[in-house]
């Protein structure tokens, strides 16, 4: 190499420094030209790694004046806000208040911080909805959706620790509810709420306690699995879309450097450049506007951050009855059931979901194109279903702004919620189903019968018909490239010499949940049915490769 | 249509081949292969990628001119003077930040898409499975290092390992639990500050109530006097906020053992809702209906506090109330039961009679 100019020298210099020290060659080699796919759906995890970045910086900011302690003082009486003056308060409030007025960007700062914090979970929310549809988390990524997973726990973790900080009259009804909740748990409850506030709510610990939660223990809890996250993303390599060219043997995109380098990188700074610009322009959680904490004031219409909001709804919709008390003790089954069995049973049902779906296709192959959601109707049919659940209680989170919007009674709202919550999953999965099954149908329709063209022709027989475009090779592969996925058969109960198998319970069980998954389906059409389709004419019905119709039995073979 | 028998021939992949999704079928169309690359107009034009090049500059510099602006912000405006230069320091910094940002932002972008080379490049993918003779090795590679700690074989020493590794955390979380709960007298949620002549006092300003003073159909949030300026005052209000109504004693439906608990028609009732705890303040005047803000627990105050909606099983615990010889309005005793959220201990507490001892700690 001839090195010229003084700066390729320099530039050289240093590689030679970290090649010699840390095999730098050996990375850069690996790594530079590495290739991506490119889709605006994988910019969704991006937003998520970047505005928690985000929440790192402002977050750091805003640990140098916010004072994490519950002692009463007096707010001083020539400090902004006016109405503040001389007000009784934590130092934890006081010193929220005096970094927004009387320190320069400190209001931004806080207001960057919060903005970042609904971005981040709203962000990860979708992430996950994109990984979910397009069954990114099918082998061999399933770990990698569990540490995901886990970060939307954190996530909220972080979210409920932050928003509890300022210790205005909101967090402190927070804090106030989760205590509630907390002492509702069986034997340990009242020492659980003594454990968490240092003594009787609230205390004088939770502030200091909750602060080292949040700027320490959960963010390098989810730095930490960050790392892991990314890592095995390169580890597995990215998924791609299905599309001509592309196959579960490559990845088609473009290199890390200079493009993803870039357009990231870039991506970054319009993450930051956004939620500054919100920071500057829209005001949020301006607590001095509620006051600090006392046990006593409490304002309807009050919201927590959007995603504590199925909580709050899950509470609401909840009737009174299930309190019993059995032999002198109390079982509060009207708190424990909607604020721990049904967010346990919706989390648990989404961390679990990839291996479910394993075990029922059986399919032990790595999958690294993506399906297209119509593709695995049943899958992507709970998944609607999931998200209604969470919707409806987000919704009724919001009932009494429902209700004092549309001028309804909260009563009557919350009756049909609590009908919703039951019948709107199961309603979305049919739906939606359908809606899958039908986009599959279309997608037959197109391949066997061409574009139409509007084109209309009249034979000599006097028919008339309309004429239709053949799809080209590169069309035609979205449509039909997919693998059909059927349901696994299993054999006689007993082997050949009529003893009963063992594992046949077991068997049948699988076979009935994969029934259930891919009984209905439609399959992509076949080079010989296009064929066929094309020897009976274009005008002809298509025939419908539905299994239900009996016409197909052959058991799928895997490994 | 000679693709369509090729892929007739295509034998099924070995079952063990993981990378083998969409190679199963035997009857499947094939893979069409990349579309051809259509070129950009920057491509193709030096003045086409000339004014791409112009317009990333630009970005670049209204970014810089930007965060100037933002520095400028800082300094130009001070804060803690009036509402309005908070304001205006927050928008000045913040817009000068946000737009710098954005300008890079945007410029990296558009510079990657419109003049970095989009050729679509394609990187081979393998299977995460090691081979067989790497897993060999791996395995030869563990048992070797089992052999060379010489465990096998020796189940004291092994029982002895687990057992140490297993007690030495709890000489650092005893003292870390053991100290978070503070004393652990959870039955100081039973007791509150009111008892036999606690004075009734207007929350927040603690000034004494007299029978006379509450009219009927109004609100008085309560507090005991004495709370104001006392030592545990947050958590001795967070038990004992009581919210009082007057209405026509003709309209109240009252148990005959809480007779002598209401004044003339003045009722006292604890504010902490039997739900999960929020302040249930919320009084609507013709229904005597009593709403929790948080998850619209309903009680009904003419009738006990008993809930007539929402999550919460339990009646608002009602004060006996009294007038003492001074004409003020007095609590006859503490609440007869556990305020707020049910614990699973709660019953224990209910209709004790609470002794001065037993308060007293
Ligand atoms: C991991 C993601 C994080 C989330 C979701 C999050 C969320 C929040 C929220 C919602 C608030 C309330 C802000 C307000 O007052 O309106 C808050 C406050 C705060 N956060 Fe975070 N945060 C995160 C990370 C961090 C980190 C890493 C730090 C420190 C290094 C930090 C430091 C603070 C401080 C000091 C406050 C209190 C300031 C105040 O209330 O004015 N946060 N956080
Ligand atoms: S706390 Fe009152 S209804 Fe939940």
């Amino acid at each position: 190499m001839s090195t010229t100019t003084p700066l390729a020298k320099a530039a050289g210099g240093t590689a030679d420094f970290f090649d010699t020290r840390v095999g730098a060659g050996k990375m850069v080699k690996e790594f530079a030209r590495k290739v991506f796919p490119d889709h605006w759906s994988f910019l969704l995890g991006e937003i998520a790694l970047y505005s928690f970045v985000v929440l790192l910086l402002t977050g750091t900011f805003l640990t140098m004046f916010f004072v994490p302690s519950m002692t009463e003082v007096h707010y001083p009486e020539d400090a902004l806000p006016v109405a503040m003056r001389g007000v009784e308060m934590s130092e934890a409030f006081a010193s929220t208040l005096n970094m927004s007025f009387h320190v320069r960007g400190g209001l931004l700062m806080r207001q960057i911080h919060h903005w970042a914090a609904l971005l981040f979970m709203a962000s990860i929310v979708t992430h996950m909805m994109r990984v979910f549809f397009t069954g990114a988390f099918r082998k061999p990524r399933e770990l990698n959706w569990v540490v995901g997973f886990t970060i939307l726990i954190l996530g909220l973790a972080a979210g409920f620790t932050g928003y509890s900080l300022p210790d205005d009259v909101l967090s402190g009804n927070g804090l106030r509810i989760t205590d509630g909740v907390v002492k509702s748990i069986p034997v340990i409850g009242s020492y659980m709420s003594f454990m968490i506030f240092g003594g009787e709510f609230p205390g004088t610990e939770i502030i200091p306690r909750l602060f080292t939660a949040h700027i320490l223990l959960v963010p390098a809890l989810i730095l930490a699995l960050i790392a892991v996250h990314l890592v095995l993303i390169v580890v597995h390599k990215h998924t791609q879309y299905p599309g001509p060219g592309r196959s579960n043997r490559n990845v088609v995109g473009y290199p890390l450097f200079p493009v993803y380098v870039a357009k990231a990188g870039g991506f970054f700074f319009v993450v930051f450049g956004v939620l500054a610009i919100m920071g500057a322009t829209l005001a949020i959680n301006s607590v001095w506007a509620y006051g600090p904490y006392d046990p006593s004031p409490v304002g309807a219409g009050a919201q927590p951050d959007w995603y504590m909001l199925f909580l709050e709804g899950s509470l609401r919709l909840m009737p009174g009855q299930p309190e019993f008390v059995i032999a002198g003790y109390t079982i509060s089954l009207n708190v424990l059931i909607p604020a721990v069995v049904i967010p346990g049973l919706l989390f648990t049902a989404l961390a679990a979901y990839p291996f479910l779906e394993a075990w029922v296709t059986g399919d032990k192959r790595e999958h690294h194109v993506l399906d297209r959601p119509r593709n695995v109707p049943t899958r992507t049919g709970v998944g609607v279903a999931i998200l209604t659940a969470f919707i409806i209680l987000v919704l009724a989170g919001s009932n009494d702004i429902l209700a004092t919007h549309f001028n309804l009674s909260i009563n009557s709202i919350t009756w049909v919620f609590r009908f919703l919550f039951f019948a709107g999953p199961v309603i979305a999965f049919i739906v939606t189903k359908r809606l899958c099954l039908a986009l599959q149908r279309r997608d037959r329709e197109l391949v066997l019968h061409g574009h139409e063209t509007g084109r209309v022709v009249r034979f000599a027989s006097g028919e008339y018909i309309e004429v239709h475009q053949p799809l080209t090779d590169h069309e035609r592969w979205l449509l039909v490239g997919h693998e059909p996925v059927r349901p696994l058969e299993i054999g006689p109960g007993e082997n050949e010499r009529g003893v009963a198998r063992p594992a046949y319970k077991k068997a049948v069980r699988r076979s009935k949940l994969s029934n259930f998954f891919f009984a209905d389906r439609v399959e992509p059409v076949t080079p010989s049915e296009l064929a066929a389709s094309h020897g009976h004419g274009e005008h002809e019905e298509i025939e419908s490769a539905e299994s239900n119709e009996g016409l197909l039995t052959n058991a799928s073979t895997r490994g | 249509m000679s693709d369509l028998t090729k892929s007739e021939h295509v034998t099924p992949p070995g079952a063990s081949d993981p990378l083998s999704v969409g190679e199963r079928e035997l009857d499947r169309f094939p893979n069409p292969g990349l579309p051809e690359h259509k070129h950009r107009l920057s491509d193709e034009s030096e003045a086409g990628s000339k004014r791409v090049e112009r317009q990333i500059v630009i970005l670049f510099v209204l970014s810089l001119l930007a965060s100037i602006g933002g520095v400028v912000g800082y300094f130009a405006f001070p804060v803690g003077v009036t509402l309005g230069s908070v304001q205006a320091s927050t928008l000045s910094i913040g817009l000068g930040l946000g737009v710098g940002m954005l300008g890079i932002g945007i410029a990296a972008v558009h510079w990657a898409k419109a003049l970095m080379s989009d050729v679509e490049q394609v990187d081979e993918r393998h299977a995460q499975r090691s081979d067989d003779a790497t897993r060999a090795a791996a395995v030869q590679a563990l048992k070797d290092g089992a052999d060379d700690s010489r465990i096998a074989r020796r189940p004291v020493l092994k029982g002895a390992l687990v057992s140490a590794v297993a007690v030495a955390p709890l000489a650092f979380v005893v003292p870390l639990v053991g100290n978070l709960g503070g004393d652990w007298n959870v039955s100081k949620f039973r007791y509150t500050m009111w008892g036999p002549g606690v004075r009734l006092a207007r929350d927040p300003d603690g000034g004494l109530i007299r029978p006379e003073q509450v009219t009927i159909g109004s609100v008085w949030h309560v507090i005991p006097d004495g709370l104001l300026g006392s030592e545990h005052m947050l958590e001795e209000k967070a038990k004992a906020v009581v919210l009082m109504v007057r209405m026509n004693p003709t309209e109240l439906t009252e148990a005959p053992e809480r007779a002598d608990w209401s004044w003339d028609g003045i009722v006292a009732y604890s504010k902490v809702c039997t739900h999960v705890g929020c302040p249930v303040a919320l009084y609507e005047q013709q229904t005597h209906h009593l709403l929790c803000p948080c998850h619209q627990s309903t009680f009904d105050v003419s009738d006990g506090a008993k809930v007539v909606f929402g999550p919460a099983k339990r009646a608002l615990p009602q004060l006996p109330i009294t007038v003492d010889d001074e004409g003020y309005l007095v609590a006859r005793s503490d609440f007869t039961e556990m305020v707020g959220p049910s614990t699973w201990e709660r019953e224990r507490y209910t209709d004790l009679p609470v002794s001065d001892e037993e308060k007293a700690h």
